[in-house]
């Protein structure tokens, strides 16, 4: 594991990791911040350098093995491949965005905050590209022990409380895929790797239960009715830096879990699952739809509507139509950017104005034309208008949910419907109108901030007019996927 | 053999080491070398050099298993002393005796480690109780310590007894001692067997405090003074499911059939009572004994799969257990006040410590690269591998989910509470200590990676 640092999986594990344990021996602030920093665009840069080198003359180059524990089979096996890229690209993306965006002097002991971050980082990157089910095990826990730490000693007033409900309610889920991975593991000749766990094939019968051991660790972690109630919480309390990772990149590791391990593991127990699931999922999103209607908190009200977002994105998958499962990457990707801008600015007001109540708010456009432009071009992206980002996911995801029942495509449909309500609500309330008394000494945003939502946005616009290269990237993960299903 | 014989003499050296010098950290030099000592001889006779030749008639044999629970429990014992060597010191007048009970105990657990006769059994699990009726008394002054030892003489007394009447209940209808003359076979499975059977489960039961058989743990864990309960709750607990994994194997292997029900029985109250009382407790000592009653759950679990993954799974187990409590319990001895408050703050006073004390409960609950993560794992694997009981390992990791809980309210309590509301205890921690809970820490963590490197020997 020492010896080979020529491979980009290799290198996406190293940087972070080394860069969080640097940062933890930084002594002042800003040198903490600078080397978080350093390592995490050195990530994002090898990440970048991948996207040239997706050819299979260099598999290479993008997969690597180190044999672990030869003793139970399994290695410390890595890949990058179309699902892989997309989401570290995402990861590499938001967590630099999150590190800028923090003020100097928020947060006490910064090395330890930065250190944590960049550890959360590693282990991101860990969950996303193994390929071992024990290492995907292994970092699927440790990409939460240093958010648990972060929400709870940095957090919000009731930060302990709801963090502590976040992780119990994770460790439960991650417990039962436990089972589900040892279980499948007994069914393989002794071996982790996903190869041998696609070749298991329990049978029917167990695929039926297993299919929830898995499904429950999963669906807590995206999280989807009703296994969402840590969340609203767990993202108002966490520190802002915290929440766009948690938002942004963390809930898709129960999304990535469905398409990389799940559905193509249990295809039987999924194809027989697959409607009841999405109507419970469509549910479950008009259900966050409608309180985030009823939300004063800005926070709040994002976190109900990322419940509905990632809802459509999980009801995407279980459709098994190429169409939309290729609508669900991209929307994965997509969502991860919208999501972060809207806490970004969620951010930049609270910090300003102290609060973070729709109705204590008020006519910030006047105060700030320059964040207000950018506000609205990220809450059109969180509704899918067209020439956003979002909307090419979602229109797909919607071509597939039709093509399975259209009425359930109608009822999903409504919760873009009310997606539009709260979120147009919220810019209404909190951008225009009266100035209220909070906003009276509001400064516009600063020209670092004008950089990150600049990216955002450019990000927004270009892959909601061009988002071609995604397909090409993603397509073979997508056949690979499909292929289980072909024969049943 | 060497490390039963070099035990027991080692513990009359301790004896005499008391006359000779008055001088309490030379005592336990000489008790740390005398570990070292049995530690390298123990590890001699498994590379196949014994040191003495006795014919015991085949009542005492070790194999790889016995050789490799040896190696833990005496470099178990080497943390202990090294970690809480200071509260031995300060325990008594004469820290020596105690120095010497200890070894004495560790004697009797390599004979329960090389067992092959219900007789070295008895004999075993006597040589290792007696001496720890007197540590638990050993705070003489304390009303509480006296009760712990007069309950715990009582309840051990009582179950050694029903061990008695099972032993004689199967040595009436085998006519032999040996397990291997025991081994019954499927369908030979008389009411007078069975009954002996029963009778030694339960006492076996006792022993390792499972429920319903668990209500003197936490008195007797809460009354002793804390650097027994360490020794008591760790090292000889595991000799306790040593015993009770080797026996069953070897004599009832074969009508694991007829037991597994009962054994279940007793592994899904004693995971439940363990884990949901522990969650009540507001002492960090309570709580400990209590979740040392769900740890005994979770090892059960290897009594009852009973297959080299479960051997293989139980060794690593005691380490990871076993390392895990003692640092937890050697920072515990330190403080007056045993209540969670009192550790408010902790970390930013002594991080090096919270950070080892972190390591131990991220152990203790099962978080991967830790050594408890792949106890677990080599736990519920076994059962699974043993096959149709799936409501068992449910029930186990539900256990261990709640066990998240409690031990979180430690870590909660070290690292995101202040200071302020908490009645503080100026409690120092010298460098040597510091750094033998950094090795603690570095232990399980490397057992957490590396389980195989423990696995290799067996």
């Amino acid at each position: 594991m020492f010896a080979a640092f020529d491979n980009f999986p290799v290198m996406l594990i190293w940087l972070p990791l080394v860069g969080g344990i640097l940062t933890f021996f930084m002594k002042s602030e800003k040198s903490a911040k600078a080397t978080a920093l350093f390592f995490s665009f050195l990530t994002l840069g090898v990440i970048v350098a991948n996207l040239f080198y997706t050819d299979v003359k260099y598999q290479l180059l993008n997969q690597v093995s180190y044999v672990w524990l030869p003793g139970i089979g399994t290695s410390f096996a890595l890949i990058l491949d179309g699902l892989t890229r997309t989401l570290c690209l995402l990861t590499a993306i938001v967590v630099p965005i999150a590190i800028i965006n923090i003020p100097s002097g928020k947060y006490k002991n910064p090395n330890a905050f930065y250190g944590l971050l960049m550890l959360t980082f590693c282990g991101l990157m860990g969950v996303f590209m193994a390929i071992d089910a024990l290492v995907f095990y292994l970092f699927w826990e440790l990409a939460l022990i240093p958010v648990y730490f972060l929400s709870s000693i940095w957090g919000g007033e009731k930060r302990i409380k709801a963090t502590f409900k976040f992780f119990i309610y994770t460790f439960v889920g991650s417990l039962f895929l436990l089972i589900g991975i040892l279980y499948v593991y007994l069914k393989t000749s002794g071996s982790f790797s996903i190869v041998s766990f696609y070749n298991a094939t329990p049978t029917t019968g167990e695929q039926a239960w297993l299919f929830f051991m898995f499904l429950i660790a999963f669906a807590i972690k995206m999280p989807i009715f009703p296994f969402h109630t840590w969340q609203p919480e767990a993202y108002e309390q966490a520190p802002t830096p915290v929440t766009m990772i948690l938002s942004g990149v963390m809930v898709k590791m129960g999304l990535f879990g469905l398409l990389r391990w799940l559905l193509p593991m249990f295809p039987y127990a999924t194809k027989i699952y697959a409607e009841p699931m999405v109507i419970l999922i469509v549910v479950g999103m008009l259900y966050a739809s409608f309180i985030a209607i009823k939300q004063d908190s800005i926070k709040k009200l994002i976190a109900y509507s990322s419940i509905a977002h990632i809802g459509l994105m999980a009801a995407g998958a279980f459709t098994l139509k190429s169409v939309a499962i290729n609508g669900v990457f991209i929307q994965m990707f997509n969502h991860g950017i919208n999501i972060v801008g809207l806490w970004l600015i969620a951010d930049l007001i609270e910090r300003q104005t102290g609060v973070s109540k729709i109705s204590e708010l008020g006519g910030v456009a006047k105060k700030a034309p320059v964040l207000s432009i950018f506000m609205v071009i990220i809450a059109f992206a969180n509704i899918a208008l067209p020439l956003t980002n979002a909307f090419v996911g979602e229109f797909m995801i919607f071509n597939g949910l039709y093509q399975m029942k259209p009425w359930i495509a109608a009822l999903a449909g409504v919760s873009i419907v009310l997606s539009a309500i709260y979120t147009l609500n919220m810019v209404k309330n909190v951008f225009y109108g009266e100035v209220a008394t909070s906003v009276g000494s509001y400064v516009d945003i600063n020209k670092v901030q004008i950089a990150l939502l600049t990216v955002l946005t450019l990000l927004i616009f270009i892959f909601g007019v061009y988002p071609a290269p995604f397909f090409s990237m993603i397509s073979e993960t997508v056949g690979l996927i499909l292929n289980k299903f072909v024969s049943i | 053999m060497n490390a039963i014989i070099l035990s027991a003499l080692w513990g009359v050296l301790m004896m005499y080491a008391g006359f000779a010098t008055s001088n309490k950290k030379m005592i336990s030099v000489i008790a740390v070398l005398g570990v070292i000592a049995v530690l390298v001889s123990n590890w001699l006779e498994f590379l196949g050099l014994p040191f003495f030749n006795i014919d015991t008639k085949g009542m005492l044999g070790y194999n790889s298993f016995g050789f490799v629970f040896n190696a833990v429990t005496h470099v178990t014992l080497l943390m202990y002393f090294l970690l809480s060597a200071k509260e031995i010191e300060s325990s008594s007048k004469t820290p020596s005796d105690h120095y010497a009970l200890i070894f004495f105990i560790t004697a009797g657990i390599s004979v329960i480690a090389g067992f092959k006769s219900l007789l070295m059994l008895f004999i075993g699990i006597e040589i290792v109780s007696i001496p720890l009726y007197v540590l638990a008394g050993s705070d003489k002054s304390n009303l509480k310590s006296n009760e712990a030892a007069l309950k715990y003489f009582l309840m051990g007394s009582f179950s050694t007894g029903l061990m008695l009447m099972g032993i004689a209940l199967l040595y009436g209808d085998s006519g032999t001692f040996y397990l291997e003359g025991i081994n019954i076979g499927i369908g030979f499975l008389t009411p007078m067997k069975t009954m002996g059977m029963v009778l030694l489960m339960i006492s076996m039961a006792f022993k390792v405090s499972a429920a319903p058989f668990h209500f003197w743990t936490p008195d007797v864990y809460d009354g002793t003074p804390t650097v027994y309960t360490s020794f008591m709750a760790t090292i000889v607990k595991a000799a306790g499911f040593f015993a009770f994994i080797k026996l069953f194997e070897t004599a009832f292997g074969k009508v694991h059939a007829q037991w597994e029900v009962l054994l279940s029985v007793i592994i899904v109250l004693t995971i439940i009572v363990g884990n949901v009382t522990a969650v009540f407790q507001q002492s960090v000592k309570r709580m400990l004994s209590y979740s040392s009653i769900a740890q005994a759950g979770f090892m059960l679990l290897g009594v009852y799969s009973m297959n080299l993954l479960a051997k293989q799974g139980i060794i690593l187990y005691f380490a990871a257990y076993g390392i895990a409590s003692i640092g937890l319990f050697a920072v515990l001895a330190k403080f007056k006040d045993h209540s969670i408050e009192g550790l408010n703050g902790f970390a930013k006073k002594q991080p090096l410590i919270a950070g080892s004390m972190l390591v131990s409960l991220l152990s203790l609950t099962g978080i991967p690269l830790t050594a408890g993560f792949f106890a677990k794992y080599y736990m519920i694997l076994s059962v699974l591998k043993y096959g149709n009981n799936l409501w068992l390992v449910i029930i186990a990791i539900l256990g261990a989910a709640v066990s998240v809980y409690y031990y979180f309210r430690v870590i909660q309590a070290m690292y995101f509470k202040d200071e302020a509301d908490a009645i503080v205890e100026q409690v120092s921690f010298s460098k040597s200590f510091q750094l033998l809970m950094v090795v603690n820490a570095i232990i399980l963590l490397v057992l957490g990676i590396h389980p195989d490197w423990l696995m290799f020997f067996l």
